[in-house]
């Protein structure tokens, strides 16, 4: 299965971005192989609709689930109506956040935070 | 003649200076722009007798013409909508209502529909306007556009803008002849009265400054009005009799004194018409 990590870099090594729409890049990690490849997160610096574009770049890529700290309500109805499961990690690697993932022992995310988190305010 | 009355910082007191504006002439028409939070409606007590819904066009898809190829959600450039697994959502609140899904849809599968965001209420005779944003809208600009086509000609037309220096404040000011920048000798008030300035200039609409608020030891903005060659067209001092009845309702124009001051602010303003 693909996974896409919200990323603060382009690598396995790259720490999670705690925030979806707004992440900086997506590592898109096959479980199976360990492949990965990174997307730049255009929709980052927009000014509205982050998490909607966000979500459908990844879902573009034909993920499975993703990875992620935080996520908005607008990315979730995205992710849902795509049945894409969201599982929350931690500010460590992208490589540490998928290994917890297939120990089972990421929880699963079905509430967004308030809109506009990500962005500082 | 249309003035808008703008601030940058918020608080620093438009709506004193546009309602003060107002109550000082004959006959105007005062529009309150700051449509998130109209309040000359309570300096000014109109009779709001008339209220029309300020409605939008967003897109609706037509499941049964949809091919799910995505190409709506490409053009819009406000990612206000997603295709996935064979769904189109559409996230009406986001839509700048500029159609482009419509022209993308090689389908003819995306139509228009009416969505209210808020409304405009006026006096009986139009003299006294006010929009309202519904809770939750984060777009006011098409509420401002609606006032905006109700402005009388041949009256003095004063709009009172909301607070910053974005796209409602642009789109207040667009077509004025003359913008108020009313500001407060604070580091803020400075720091925003400068934006503002960055505006109207851009713009290329003439503008002076009324400081309000003013007290003898800070002539910060003062000395930048000076610097820059920007005219200070009055000064309302930092008072408390002022602030005594601003928390009661009332003006500073109920004095006669300032009523003829903001008299004279007209008359100077009115000179660049000439």
């Amino acid at each position: 299965m693909k996974i896409a990590v919200s990323s603060t870099g382009t690598t396995l090594e790259s720490t999670m971005d705690q925030r979806f729409g707004r992440a900086a890049n997506f590592v898109v990690v096959d479980t199976e192989t360990m492949d990965f490849e990174s997307l730049n997160n255009g929709a980052a610096a927009s000014g509205g609709g982050a998490g909607i574009s966000a979500a459908q770049t990844v879902v573009d890529k034909g993920v499975g689930a993703i990875i992620t700290g935080n996520i908005g309500p607008n990315a979730m109805n995205v992710l849902q109506a795509a049945q894409v499961d969201i599982f929350r990690g931690s500010p460590v690697s992208v490589k540490e956040n998928i290994a917890k993932h297939q120990k089972g022992l990421l929880e699963r995310i079905d509430t967004s935070v308030a809109a506009h988190s990500g962005m500082g305010r | 003649m249309k003035i808008a009355v703008l601030s940058g910082k918020g608080g620093t007191g438009k709506t004193t200076v546009a309602t003060s504006l107002a109550q000082s002439l004959p006959e105007c028409q005062y529009i309150d722009c700051d449509v998130e939070e109209p309040n000359g409606a309570i300096f000014l007590n109109p009779d709001l007798s008339q209220k029309f819904p300020v409605q939008v066009l967003v897109p609706q898809v037509d499941d049964n013409k949809c091919n799910k190829c995505g190409e709506c959600a490409k053009a819009c450039q406000f990612h206000a909508i997603a295709v996935v697994k064979n769904k189109v959502l559409v996230f009406p609140e986001i839509c700048h209502h500029c159609g482009a899904c419509i022209i993308a849809c090689p389908r003819e599968a995306v139509s228009e529909t009416k969505r209210t965001i808020g409304f405009v209420e006026t006096s009986r005779r139009g003299h006294f306007l006010q929009g309202k944003l519904n809770i939750g809208e984060p777009i006011s600009v098409p509420i401002i556009q609606d006032l905006k086509r109700r402005m009388h000609e041949g009256i003095p037309v004063i709009l009172d803008c909301s607070p910053g220096a974005s796209c409602t404040v642009v789109q207040s000011i667009e077509g004025c002849d003359y913008c108020i920048l009313v500001t407060e000798p604070t580091p803020f008030g400075l720091h925003d009265l400068k934006i503002a300035v960055q505006v109207v200039k851009k713009m290329g609409i003439p503008f002076g400054v009324v400081i309000n608020k003013a007290t003898s030891d800070n002539t910060s903005i003062q000395d930048c009005c000076r610097e820059s060659q920007i005219e200070v067209l009055l000064e309302i001092p930092f008072s408390k009799e002022i602030a005594e009845g601003y928390s009661r309702g009332l003006l500073p124009v109920q004095n006669e004194l300032w009523k003829d001051k903001f008299r004279k602010l007209y008359k100077e303003v009115k000179k660049v018409q000439a």
